[in-house]
């Protein structure tokens, strides 16, 4: 079912590419940024507003860079956030082409369950904390997989490389703990 | 015509992840435990050809070397790299698979997007006080290259011809892709010899 990784690196790259080609480097994490913004700003309006020139937020990290992120949260048909969107689109049609996701991966990956048992609840929560500790990692860092350790190092960016270095670092050992039993 | 183009690039992008098992938390496990590297391989595959034929089409004047756009180094670039990697091999997600994940059907990675919309908006609530103790302020230069790119904004940190040592790095990077082994770990399981 998966690509041979010559095929399937062949491919990535071209995507890869073809993005820098055609518009700028993929990236993915600001995304989250621009969700909670509009989410905020629904719950809360005030929370982005229009200036003269632009756009502001109440949210320090909303407002820098002359209030970017504030405007891509108040204008959501951008470029960044349709991306997103379209992998999301992507990914679910390349699945439903190939007859679906396996059975029993609905609920958690197979290694998941060869090490940590059925429990759907304590897969869920190390999800949900995994996905706080990923994002927040990211943010901190200006950038996640995408952006800084594909798009970074595909163009020698050197917070590519130190990125690349600490992600690695925290994660192959945490995996050699949790994950002893193979599936 | 920028929004056809996410469209475009974006679903293939998201097709792709799902075909070359990045968006399957197993893969990733086995990658990061060490016990199937083919992820790996891809990946490095794919930084090594994203890297020749962008530097290649600067030199040949087809790729605009202004659609680069590099992130600055600073401390909170490996604090951040060392969190994400904890929660990437713990989880099996990254921000840009999560999602992907989610969209194919796997419920636990729609908890994966919750934290991380939770992650980030607490980064949000955090920034001053990163801010504040200096670990954003930019180290080496900021926003630089390994070489100095011709015709870029952005510095280099060394002279070396950036657009070569572009080239040639991605070359380091396919060769690596091929010599890499498929595990990295001792088989489990496989009886031993006996004495």
């Amino acid at each position: 079912m998966t690509l041979n990784w010559k095929t399937g690196g062949l491919l990535l790259g071209f995507v890869f590419f073809l993005a820098v080609l055609l518009v700028k480097p993929i990236g993915v994490s600001t995304q989250f940024v621009i969700l909670d913004g509009i989410v905020a700003d629904a719950v809360s309006p005030g929370f982005i507003t229009q200036t003269e020139d632009g756009y502001t937020s109440t949210n320090a990290y909303m407002a820098k860079l002359d209030g970017k992120y504030a405007k891509s949260a108040a204008n959501p048909l951008n470029y960044s956030f349709i991306f997103v969107l379209a992998m999301m689109a992507g990914a679910f049609l390349s699945v439903r082409a190939r007859g679906g996701l396996e059975r029993g991966e609905g609920t958690m990956p197979a290694l998941w369950r060869a090490n940590f048992g059925d429990s759907a609840a304590k897969r869920y929560a190390v999800a949900f904390l995994g996905g706080f500790v990923v994002l927040y990692g990211a943010r901190l860092a200006g950038g996640c997989t995408s952006g800084h350790m594909m798009s970074g190092m595909m163009q020698t960016a050197l917070s590519g490389y130190i990125f690349a270095a600490g992600a690695f670092a925290a994660a192959i050992p945490v995996a050699l703990m949790m994950y002893k039993k193979e599936a | 015509m920028e929004i056809i183009l996410a469209i475009v690039i974006g679903a293939a992008f998201g097709a792709t992840l799902d075909r070359i098992g990045a968006t399957n938390p197993n893969f990733i496990g086995k990658m990061l435990n060490l016990t199937n590297l083919h992820l790996m391989k891809t990946i490095l595959l794919a930084i090594g050809t994203g890297s020749i034929l962008m530097f290649g089409g600067q030199m040949l004047g087809l790729v605009d070397v202004g659609h680069m756009s590099v992130k600055a180094a600073y401390v909170g670039v490996f604090i951040g790299g060392l969190l994400l990697g904890a929660g990437w091999a713990a989880s099996g997600f990254c921000p840009g698979t999560g999602v992907c994940a989610a969209a194919s059907g796997r419920k636990d990675a729609l908890f994966f997007i919750a934290g991380g919309l939770l992650g980030a908006a607490a980064y949000m609530a955090n920034y001053p006080a990163w801010k504040a103790a200096g670990l954003l302020d930019n180290v080496a230069g900021g926003k630089v290259t390994l070489g100095s790119v011709p015709g870029a904004s952005y510095e280099g940190l060394t002279g070396i011809p950036g657009d070569l040592l572009g080239m040639a790095l991605g070359a380091v990077f396919v060769m690596v892709a091929f010599v890499l082994p498929e595990r990295l770990t001792p088989e489990k399981g496989l009886a031993q010899p006996a004495e």
